[in-house]
This record gives structure tokens, sequence and C-alpha cells, in this order.
């Protein structure tokens, strides 16, 4: 029990950043809660819908509450341990460095390529010096081998990266919750870490 | 000329070649990508223009909707 004690004491003074609360940010905060992270920023525009429920960390009674609430209700179930810094809106260029600059590591969460092309390039040039890990290739099914981790320097890129069409190939629960947790996995890699990561 | 692209180790036949001759060869075709050059963002204007060169690190990443 030692090991997981000083784990957890460790991570209980880290704060994590999330942007977006849908598939992957809603899985993430729920598994970094549960390690013990003693402080969480989620930043989210959007309500629960009932199409959200087939993979998003929500309940149906949650329908048409944004989900930063409603997803702050269902962390503070599992424990009330973790410090949550919620916001209800967009992250743009005005306040992401209010939002994410006191962050450890910060989660890249969103929904569509173009909001991550842009959060990317806006982390890399004003907040570089914070680890960001991103999901990208979240859709379909089966092969879990296809999914990877590529690491550039402060960033981190899970998924398979790989072209799909949402009609064709849609986002399935197991493979959304593989690629969150594979974020999570590599924030506690981070945090645990104390050697600076290779360029 | 020697590289490394996405951790790997990549041989160009002759010398210096521009980041867009680079995915071109390599089939990096998609529309949202992060590319960095020796650890620095490179937009996508810069593409054709910028030269890479023996011995540098070349991440080209994909970004797909969905999260």
């Amino acid at each position: 029990m030692k090991v997981k004690e000083n784990i957890r004491a460790l991570l209980a003074k880290k704060c994590v950043g999330i942007a977006g609360a849908g598939g992957l940010g809603s899985n993430v905060a729920s598994a970094l809660v549960r390690s013990g992270l003693g402080h969480l920023v989620i930043a989210d525009h959007d309500t629960v819908s009932r199409e959200n429920l087939d993979r998003q960390f929500f309940f149906a009674d949650q329908e048409g509450r944004p989900k930063v609430y409603a997803l702050q209700d269902n962390l503070q179930r599992i424990s009330s341990g973790t410090r949550l810094t919620l916001f209800y809106g967009s992250v743009t260029a005005r306040n992401a460095r209010e939002l994410f600059s006191c962050c450890h590591v910060v989660v890249e969460a969103f929904d569509m390529a173009a909001e991550k092309e842009w959060f990317a390039t806006w982390m890399t040039e004003n907040l570089s010096h914070i680890p960001l890990v991103m999901g990208s290739g979240i859709a379909g099914w089966g092969h879990s081998d296809k999914l990877r981790v590529q690491r550039s320097g402060n960033l981190y890129v899970c998924g398979h990266q790989l072209d799909t069409h949402e009609t064709e190939v849609p986002l399935m629960a197991p493979r959304v919750g593989l690629v969150a947790m594979m974020q999570a996995d590599i924030v506690l890699e981070i945090l645990l870490t104390t050697k600076a990561p290779s360029q | 000329m020697t590289i490394t692209l996405n951790n790997r180790k990549e041989t160009f036949p002759g010398g210096p070649m521009t980041i867009a001759r680079v995915m071109e060869e390599k089939s990096f075709h998609f529309k949202m990508l992060i590319v960095k050059l020796n650890g620095n963002i490179i937009s996508k204007e810069a593409f054709a223009s910028t030269l890479v060169e023996n011995g540098d690190r070349l991440d080209i990443i994909h970004l797909i909707s969905g999260g």
C-alpha cells in the first residue's frame, strides 16, 4: 500500500486541465478523480444530449444540462477529494491562458479536427512548457492494436490517426473509452515521472 | 539525407527538401495536421518554403474529428 499512498500524495498536489467534456474529456476526468488528482480544470460549451449517452460519462436524467455541471455532479459522486474548476463556455485565445496556465498537464478533448489543430498550435506557441495530451482517431471498433501514442516533445497524441467517415465508422463506447484511458494513463506517466520528456 | 520522421529514421536521396515534398513522398494527405520541425510548429502556408535538412527532426500528426 505504501507505493499507492505515495502516488496519491503526489497526485493530490497536481492540477490537470481538460479542454472539452465529451467522450474523451468526461472519461479522462473520471479516471483522474479516481486516481486521486488534486485539482481539475474543465472547460466545455456544450449541453448533455441523448446522443451523448452511448459513450460519454453522463446519465439519461442529465439531458439538457451543461456538461461541465453534470460532470461535476458525477465526479463528486466518485469522490469529493478533487477540487473542480469549471468553465461553461468555449475555449478561445482570449481565455485559454487564464484557464490552463496553472496546470501541470493539459488534455485536449475537443470534437472537431479544426479545434484540435488550433488548440495544439496555441498551446505550443503560448504554453509550450506544459505537456499537452491529445486524442486523434477514436472512431470505430476492434483492432485495438492500431491504437498508439505518438510523442513529439511535450505533445502526446493518442488514437489511431486513421481517416474515417462518420456515417460509416461511428464513435463507439469501447474505443472512445480506450483512447480516454490512454490519455489519462499518459497524464499519470507525466505526473509520476520526474525526468524531462524527450525532445 | 537522413532525418527523423515521427521518431523513425528516414533516408531520402539527395539534399534538403521542402516539408511539402516530404509530405508528398510519404503520403501525408490529411487536411488537418500538426507539423513540427525540430520542435517548432510550422504553419500550412510555410510547408512549400520550409526546408528539411540532414539530421532534422520532423513530426507530422494527423488530426481527426471525434472527442
